[in-house]
This record gives structure tokens, C-alpha cells and sequence, in this order.
């Protein structure tokens, strides 16, 4: 920090720039916040209330009745159950297998390392809707359409291509001197990364499988597909507001806030870490 | 431009770079003597990887390739009759179709319209983050992290509540400003209209990846450098563009693909905003592809159409691989 370079601006001017900018960021907040702020308003008020010509925008008759409602209009917990299961599988699954791929793409100089990157990487950018007719005929053939295991498999489609490359961001930013300081002081390779790398990439490896249990969760056309009513999983769920006759909002909110709530509040323990893994190496050179 | 590359390589060398390209299969510091050739390790610790991957993603795109040549409808779905090969009649049938060129047309404005603006607002409110204080930085992470981690269902859902007709709040709020009067006002009465509410949404929840990435990429800006920068006389622009932008291209280049392909593949935002049936003037082609295929039962012909998403999506993924490999190596 060079200190000598700008004159300090008097403090006063300093603060009366900020605000101008404080007020833009404030309608940056108010934007953005609005949306997720209206699911919830609307979820804890009377569904009469919802209707109103002249909308209210403070909770006045907080009502947990949506909830209730929304409760009731069809099984919530079997489409959450399935939800729960098939993310939690095809994450273990993510980083067991994917944890294995990212060592050997960034601690390893091989032959055909280049060729495994892209291969990986383009496996990301195939649009699951242009896989959507294949894969439906071909758990149809296998006899797993309408089963969860089949819904796993087809998951981690995405989930492991992006498990390997956000792990791989992990570990290039773990320094490879301490491994081999560790190897120096005796340690075997294997040794090594078990006692140094892996407990340095363990909040990394958290925040993956975070995010990708997140991204299963989310995941909306697979499960509409190829899952029948019976076996739907939360996402479909929240599709039975909407009816012939209209779609029931108040409830619709409520329902929308049970799935939304735990996934943004996951969310924000990971995010930041998330970021950092996104973009190691992106600014580098 | 150079000047920013040098600086760069001469900051503090938290992660050295090794170049993996030079010599053969050699990694590691000349420090570390006891280090052969990786020889199978690699590949040993791949295989599971590449196994799952060549068998759940390999088998399908041979299919979907294989099905755009065939005639592949109901009574093949069921086993009636064998699938025969017909050449490039599903192509010719639809590239010589009027509707999917209209399709077509529409998803690349749509896509374009989405990645710009999502780009251009992520990039000012990153900006806007560096100049405010701190509690206001808090409140608008704490919005950009809300509405990127609503599941994109869910944010469809409250969009569409936005939205709606009679009581959406939105035209309750315009309807107060003076001489407007949007009361009743059917967003998705027509195509470009309720496109527009859709790529809003699709916007909504594409800003806040950028902005964080870019914000990360914004902390790795050396001071020094704008401040070098601003003594030459540069303006805040001149520093903009000649220090920050080259500093973040690799990210920008990164987001901006990325973008294009989550923007090209946008399918439950219009597929649960048109409840499971849009009308002819709301289809992209993901949800045509999947409307010829599973409406009509032309699984070819859908499969034809999702073949040329994925070779239009080429283009931009060649230029896309290059930055991924340059930042590959760079470890």
C-alpha cells in the first residue's frame, strides 16, 4: 500500500460519495430481495388476503393456513423423502467417485490428461433436455423408469462431470510443497495427501457435496419425465398447485417457502467457499 | 495489457505454477527426486469416473444420434415394430420446416438477450459492491445468495405469482404511477411479452453468480496496478477498461459460455410458466425438441432437433474449452 500516492479526500466528501452509491445498492438490495420477500409475505398471509386489489406489504394477519393447506393438497413428505434420498446418494456417489478423478487431473502430469479435461468438461455442456428422449428410452429398456435408482443414474450425469472440476479447484489451491514437504519428513505419497491435503480440502469437499446435493435437489425435467405421479420428487410436487382451474397462490407460497427455506439457508453456509472453488485458477495468469 | 500480466505473475507466489506441458510426464519440483513418472496412478484413480461417465452419458448420445437417422415413434417405443434407419429424413424434414427456423431465431435472441443483460447487470452490481459500505454489502449478498440458491422451480412459481394477471403485484405497482393503468393486464397474453418475463426470471436468478464470481475475480485486481493506472490519468473508465477487464477476461470469458449454455438449455421456466403446454409463440428449442417428442411421439424427429441445439452449442463451447484448458494447465 502506497500511502503517498493520492491526496486523502476529506472525510465528509468521502461519506457524501458513498451515499449516492449506499442509495443505488440499497435499490440493488430491494430488487433482487423483493421476489424471495413476497414468497414469504405471501405464504404467512390469509389466502384472502392474497387476493386483495390493494395488496398488503407488512404481514399484518400472519396465518400459518397455507402451510396447512398446501399440506394437504397433496403427500408432501414422499416427494421430499425421494428427493432426500436420491440427492444424498448420487452425492456420495459425486465424491467418492469424483474425488478420485480430481486428484488424477491436478496432481498428476500424464499423457491424455489433456484429452480427459476436455472429455469431462464436455460432458457439462450437453443440455440435459437434448439427452432427456435418449435416456428415457434407455431406462425404459433397462427397466428403471419409474424407480429412484434410475433417477440416481441419470443425475450423475451432472453431478460428476461438476463434482471433478469444482474438487479440482480445491486442490490446486492446496499448495503442492506441503505434500512433499510431508514426503520429505517420510511420509509415503499416499500418506501424505491423507494427512495433509485431505484435511485441507475437507471444507472444500463439504461445499461440493453442498452444492451438488442442491443442484439434485433442484432438478426438475429428469424427475418430471421419468418418474410417474406416484414417485414424484419435491420439485414435481410443487407442481399440483397449478390446475385446470388456476393455480392456488397462497398455498403455492407456503409450499414454494418449505422447499426454498432449508435450500437457501444450505446455501448461504456454502456460497462463499463455493465462489473461491468456482474460480481457482480462472484469475491466474 | 502487458504491463497487467507481469504484475500479475509477480505477486506473491502463493500457488506456483508449474507447467505440466514441459518435459514428459514429470511433476513436481526438481526438489523432489523420489518422484517417477506417475505411470497407471493416474489412470487407476480415472476409471471409475470415466466408466460411469461412458456408460451413462456415452450409450445415450450414440442413441440420440442413431434415433435422429430413424424413424422411432410409438409403436417402435412399445416394441410393435423394429426402428428403421432413414437417412437424414428427420433433418430434412426439419430444417425444411418454417416453425423451427422461427423456433430457432427466437431462442438465439432469447439466449443472447438473456446472457448480455445477465452479464452487464452481474458486472455493475460487482462494481457497485466495491463502492458501498459495508451493511449495505451485506444486504445485497444476502439477496444475490436468496435468489440464487431458490430452487429454479420455485423461483418460477413466484414469478408467475408476480406476474399474475389480477393480483400480481406488479401490475398493482405500475398501476400507481401516474397514467398507467395495468390492472388485469395478461403478461402472457402474447409470445414476446411473456418471453420477456421469462428471461427476467431467468436473469433474476443468473445475476448472482456473476456477481460473485466477478467480486471474487475483482479482489485478485492488484491496487497498485489502478492506482498506476490513475496517476498515468486514466478516468474510472480508462482503468475499467485497460487494467480491470483484462485482468477478468478469463472469468468473463468463463461466465459468458457458461451463461450461453444454461441460457440456451432454459427448460422448466417456460415449461411451468405455460403449465406443461406452451403455446407456439413461447417455444425455444428445448421445449420444442421436447414437444415433437413426447406431445407429438416423434421421438426422431425431437431427437433431430436436439442434435442441432447441441452442434449449434459447438461454436461456443470450442472457444469456451480453450479457456478451460488454458486455466487447466495454469496449476
Amino acid at each position: 500500500m502506497t500511502s503517498t500516492t493520492a491526496p486523502v479526500a476529506p472525510l465528509k466528501q468521502k461519506t457524501k460519495s458513498k451515499l449516492g452509491w449506499n442509495l443505488l445498492g440499497l435499490l440493488v438490495f430491494v430488487t433482487m430481495g423483493f421476489p424471495v420477500y413476497w414468497m414469504l409475505n405471501t405464504a404467512f398471509k390469509p389466502a384472502k388476503d392474497a387476493i386483495d386489489p390493494n395488496p398488503r406489504f407488512f404481514p399484518t394477519n400472519f396465518t400459518l393456513d397455507n402451510f396447512r393447506r398446501a399440506l394437504e393438497i397433496s403427500d408432501f413428505w414422499g416427494p421430499v423423502g425421494r428427493s432426500l434420498i436420491v440427492s444424498l446418494v448420487v452425492v456420495v456417489i459425486g465424491i467418492a467417485v469424483g474425488m478420485l478423478a480430481a486428484l488424477a487431473i491436478s496432481r498428476f502430469a500424464f499423457r491424455g490428461r489433456k484429452i480427459v479435461i476436455v472429455g469431462i468438461l464436455a460432458v457439462q455442456m450437453i443440455p440435459l433436455v437434448a439427452m432427456i428422449i435418449p435416456v428415457f428410452l434407455l431406462l425404459n429398456d433397462l427397466g428403471q423408469y419409474d424407480k429412484l435408482s434410475g433417477l440416481i443414474i441419470t443425475y450423475l450425469t451432472f453431478i460428476l462431470p461438476f463434482t471433478v472440476w469444482t474438487l479440482r479447484g480445491f486442490i490446486v489451491n492446496i499448495p503442492k510443497e506441503l505434500e512433499e514437504s510431508a514426503q520429505v519428513d517420510g511420509c509415503t505419497p499416499t500418506g501424505a495427501f491423507i494427512r495433509v491435503v485431505f484435511p485441507l480440502l475437507a471444507p472444500g469437499m463439504v461445499a461440493t457435496s453442498v452444492y451438488g446435493f442442491i443442484q439434485a435437489w433442484n432438478e426438475y425435467l429428469y424427475a418430471l419425465m421419468l418418474m410417474s405421479q406416484q414417485n414424484q420428487t419435491a420439485t414435481v410436487w410443487l407442481g399440483n398447485f397449478t390446475t385446470k382451474h388456476g393455480t392456488e397462490f397462497a398455498p403455492m407460497m407456503a409450499g414454494s417457502t418449505m422447499m426454498a427455506v432449508p435450500i437457501v439457508v444450505l446455501f448461504l453456509i456454502v456460497q462463499r467457499k463455493m465462489a473461491a472453488g468456482l474460480t481457482a485458477g480462472a484469475v491466474k495468469g | 495489457m502487458s504491463a497487467a500480466q507481469t504484475t500479475t505473475a509477480d505477486l506473491p507466489p502463493a500457488k506456483q505454477k508449474t507447467s505440466p506441458g514441459a518435459g514428459r510426464a514429470r511433476a513436481g519440483t526438481p526438489g523432489t527426486p523420489r518422484r517417477k513418472g506417475p505411470g497407471a496412478a493416474p489412470w487407476l484413480l480415472l476409471a471409475p469416473c470415466l466408466l460411469i461417465i461412458v456408460l451413462i452419458m456415452g450409450y445415450p448420445l450414440f442413441r440420440l444420434v442413431s434415433l435422429s437417422f430413424q424413424n422411432f415413434g410409438k409403436s417402435e417405443l412399445w416394441g410393435f415394430k423394429e426402428a428403421e434407419f432413414v437417412g437424414f429424413d428427420n433433418f430434412s424434414k426439419v430444417l425444411g420446416d418454417g416453425e423451427f427456423w422461427a423456433v430457432v431465431a427466437r431462442t438465439v435472441v432469447f439466449a443472447a438477450g438473456a446472457v448480455i443483460l445477465t452479464m452487464v447487470i452481474g458486472m455493475l452490481i460487482a462494481l457497485l459492491l466495491q463502492k458501498v459500505s459495508g451493511f449495505v454489502k451485506i444486504l445485497i449478498s444476502v439477496a444475490l445468495v436468496a435468489s440464487w440458491g431458490m430452487p429454479i422451480i420455485v423461483a418460477t412459481a413466484v414469478f408467475k405469482w408476480l406476474f399474475d394477471a389480477d393480483y400480481g403485484v406488479l401490475n398493482y405497482l405500475m398501476s400507481k404511477l401516474p397514467g398507467v393503468d395495468m390492472i388485469g393486464h395478461n403478461w402472457f397474453a402474447s409470445g414476446p411479452q411473456g418471453l420477456a418475463v421469462i428471461m427476467l426470471l431467468v436473469i433474476w436468478g443468473a445475476v448472482p453468480f456473476v456477481v460473485i464470481t466477478l467480486s471474487a475475480g475483482l479482489t485478485q485486481v492488484p491496487k497498485e496496478l489502478e492506482e498506476a493506472a490513475r496517476l498515468d490519468g486514466a478516468g474510472a473508465w480508462g482503468v475499467f477498461r485497460h487494467v480491470t477487464l483484462p485482468i477478468l477476461k478469463p472469468i468473463i470469458v468463463m461466465l459468458t459460455t457458461l451463461s450461453v449454455i444454461w441460457d440456451m438449455g432454459v427448460f422448466p421456466q417456460v415449461f411451468v410458466m405455460r403449465n406443461g403446454n406452451p403455446e407456439a409463440e413461447f417455444q425455444l428449442l428445448t421445449t420444442y425438441s421436447y414437444q415433437q417428442a413426447f406431445v407429438v411421439n416423434d421421438y426422431s424427429g425431437g431427437s433431430a432437433i436436439a442434435l442441432v441445439t447441441v452442434l449449434l452449442l459447438l461454436g461456443v463451447v470450442a472457444v469456451y474449452m480453450r479457456q478451460m484448458l488454458k486455466i487447466g494447465e495454469v496449476e
